[in-house]
């Protein structure tokens, strides 16, 4: 089993985009052991040759291609936090520099 | 019997015969959530005025002679993970706490075309994560049968709004047993169909391969009535199957000649307290009374489906959830630049389960993780669907309890996530496995509800009903009415 420390939860937790408080780094390291711990069971079943199953469902359904309207552009843009409906975009906070 | 308690079955007889309106329905369940909700806390949104103008509509239609629908005048509740539009949908959230959808989930859509009225939406686990419903960002909802316990989750609120006699009728999501299992605890019906057979359209996902729609009743009749509207193949949604929906109802039986029960007595040793037991041992000799064959049968991987389910869950939750960033809908926490505003929109948009659940999903499908945790959770996955295959060969349905114990306090597993899970140990292989279940109550220990499940081959939803509905007309666990509210 590898070795959760503080900063596989920092790891981690950058690449989901969260920031975490310096109480939930420790309790999420201890937790994410534990719960690794227990799951460390499936490690011993011997799956060679067993195909992963993705989904319950049938595979390779199809449908005709063509056009259907979406929802309107306004109504998507007035769901959002911070939108400009003339240009017809979504505004965030700088992405570069700063 | 008292009010609030008459089935979907009966008052759609009543609306249609014009015995009594749907408005005159509408008002009185308004009413009772109005007094039996205060302490309970099943619902987060009532939509009184909505549902008024639905049932005068349906009223309206029976006075022009329309064909009225199979569920005319019935009001149903719905968990607030399924969006109605314009109608807050909070998935129990900080992040979604002013968000209103444009567009209605095809299940509820399914139901309103059948004459159903919606009087809200119910309270859950965020993001229908948990199994007691306290992680719901705005308020614990309590089990009618001793309110210092939870009532399971995490369509907690479903639960409680039919166990206390608010609606007949709720609509609950059941990833890894959030409609059985809250059924069991509240001394309800709950119907988890295949994966497939209701659309998942306009449902917040939570894990795309195991999320399923389905119903929470008192009756097998009524959940046999409610599916048979919900499900059907739908465009909006490619993984809903085309398989014909049978009348459910027209086939109930109370005859389970040549029915064979299957039961997994070895994967029952883990950890079943006593009573539950006892009362799973008096549902099967009620089963074989009503001509049933118990047989026994083995599932040797199931031991490991909560390892498989915490690892396959978790690492889809992650994914689906990255699409809470404060850009289109939902919570934004301002911030300097972009990555310090999806970072603080999530930490204060999510609670503590939900973040738990996406650092370990996240961790799964990490770069040197994936493969001997996702991937080989995916092959057992594989494992325990061939023992239901297997299984099914020589039973037509497996029974074993829902829960293995009945419901726990308040705050008793909050500070220890893995106690929490391993609760689910008979609730997930069949959303791994994709397979039907139905739990139904099956008495009571230390006075509250248990309840046992049975689980079928994939779109043999009939045979469920069938065994449940025969259950029914031979014990009367499920007329049991919460103190207080006779």
């Amino acid at each position: 089993m590898p070795r959760v420390t503080l900063e596989t939860v920092d790891h981690v937790a950058r690449l989901a985009h969260l920031s975490l408080t310096a109480q939930e780094r420790e309790t999420f390291t201890r937790q994410l052991e534990q719960v690794l711990a227990y799951a460390e069971s499936i490690q011993a079943l011997d799956v060679s040759g067993v195909e992963p199953m993705s989904h319950a469902a049938a595979t390779g359904v199809f449908r005709e291609d063509v056009v259907r309207e979406g929802l309107p552009r306004e109504t998507v843009l007035a769901a959002a936090p911070d939108a400009d409906p003339e240009s017809g975009l979504f505004r965030v906070p700088r992405v570069l520099g700063g | 019997m008292s009010a609030g308690f008459a089935t979907a079955a009966e008052i759609a007889r009543g609306v249609s015969r014009g015995e009594i309106s749907a408005e005159a329905v509408t008002r009185e369940h308004l009413d009772i959530i109005a007094r039996r909700d205060r302490g309970l806390d099943a619902f987060l949104t009532v939509t009184a005025e909505r549902a008024l103008a639905q049932a005068r509509a349906v009223d309206a239609s029976r006075a022009a002679r329309s064909t009225l629908g199979p569920l005319a005048g019935v009001p149903i509740a719905i968990k607030d993970v399924l969006d109605i539009e314009g109608v807050p949908t909070t998935c129990g959230s900080r992040m979604l706490e002013r968000y209103r959808p444009p567009f209605t989930a095809t299940a509820v859509a399914r139901l309103e075309r059948a004459g159903a009225i919606v009087l809200g939406k119910t309270n859950m686990d965020e993001f229908a994560m948990g199994s007691s419903t306290e992680n719901s960002a705005f308020k614990p909802t309590r089990n009618p049968w001793d309110r210092s316990r939870v009532p399971g989750g995490s369509s907690g609120g479903s639960a409680v709004a039919v166990s206390a006699g608010m609606v007949p009728v709720a609509l609950g999501t059941d990833t890894g047993g959030s409609i059985r299992q809250p059924a069991a605890l509240c001394g309800v019906v709950g119907l988890k169909p295949t994966y497939g057979r209701v659309s998942r359209y306009g449902l917040v996902a939570f894990a795309s391969s195991l999320d399923q729609v389905g119903p929470l009743t008192r009756t097998v009749e009524d959940a046999a009535l409610v599916t048979s509207v919900l499900a059907g193949v739908d465009a909006a949604d490619a993984t809903s199957a085309p398989v014909e929906v049978p009348d459910f109802r027209a086939a109930l039986s109370e005859d389970l000649a040549s029915l064979r029960v299957g039961v997994p007595w070895s994967f029952l040793e883990h950890g079943v307290e006593a009573g539950v037991t006892s009362a799973f041992r008096v549902a099967l000799a009620d089963l074989e009374a009503a001509g049933a064959r118990i047989v026994e049968i083995a599932l040797p991987h199931a031991a490991h489906a909560i390892a498989t389910y915490y690892i396959v869950a978790t690492a889809e939750a992650s994914s689906n959830l990255a699409r809470f960033d404060g850009v289109r809908y939902g919570l934004r926490v301002d911030a300097p630049d972009l990555r310090r505003m999806y970072g603080e929109t999530r930490d204060r948009g999510f609670g503590p389960e939900v973040k738990r659940r996406i650092i370990l999903g996240t961790f799964v499908l990490s770069a040197g993780y994936y493969d001997s945790y996702y991937l080989r959770a995916q092959q057992v996955r594989t494992l325990i669907r061939r023992d239901f295959e297997q299984a099914f060969l020589s039973c037509d349905v497996v029974a074993m309890p829902t829960t293995p114990r009945p419901a726990f306090r308040l705050g008793e597993k909050t500070s220890d996530p893995l106690q929490m899970y391993l609760e689910d140990i008979f609730t997930v292989p069949a959303n791994l496995a994709g397979i039907p279940g139905l739990s139904l109550p099956c008495g009571f220990v230390d006075g509250v509800p248990v309840g046992f499940q049975l689980l079928g081959r994939p779109f043999d939803e009939t045979t469920l009903f069938r065994g449940g509905h025969a259950y029914q007309q031979r014990t009367a666990h499920h007329r049991a009415v919460p103190p207080g509210l006779e």
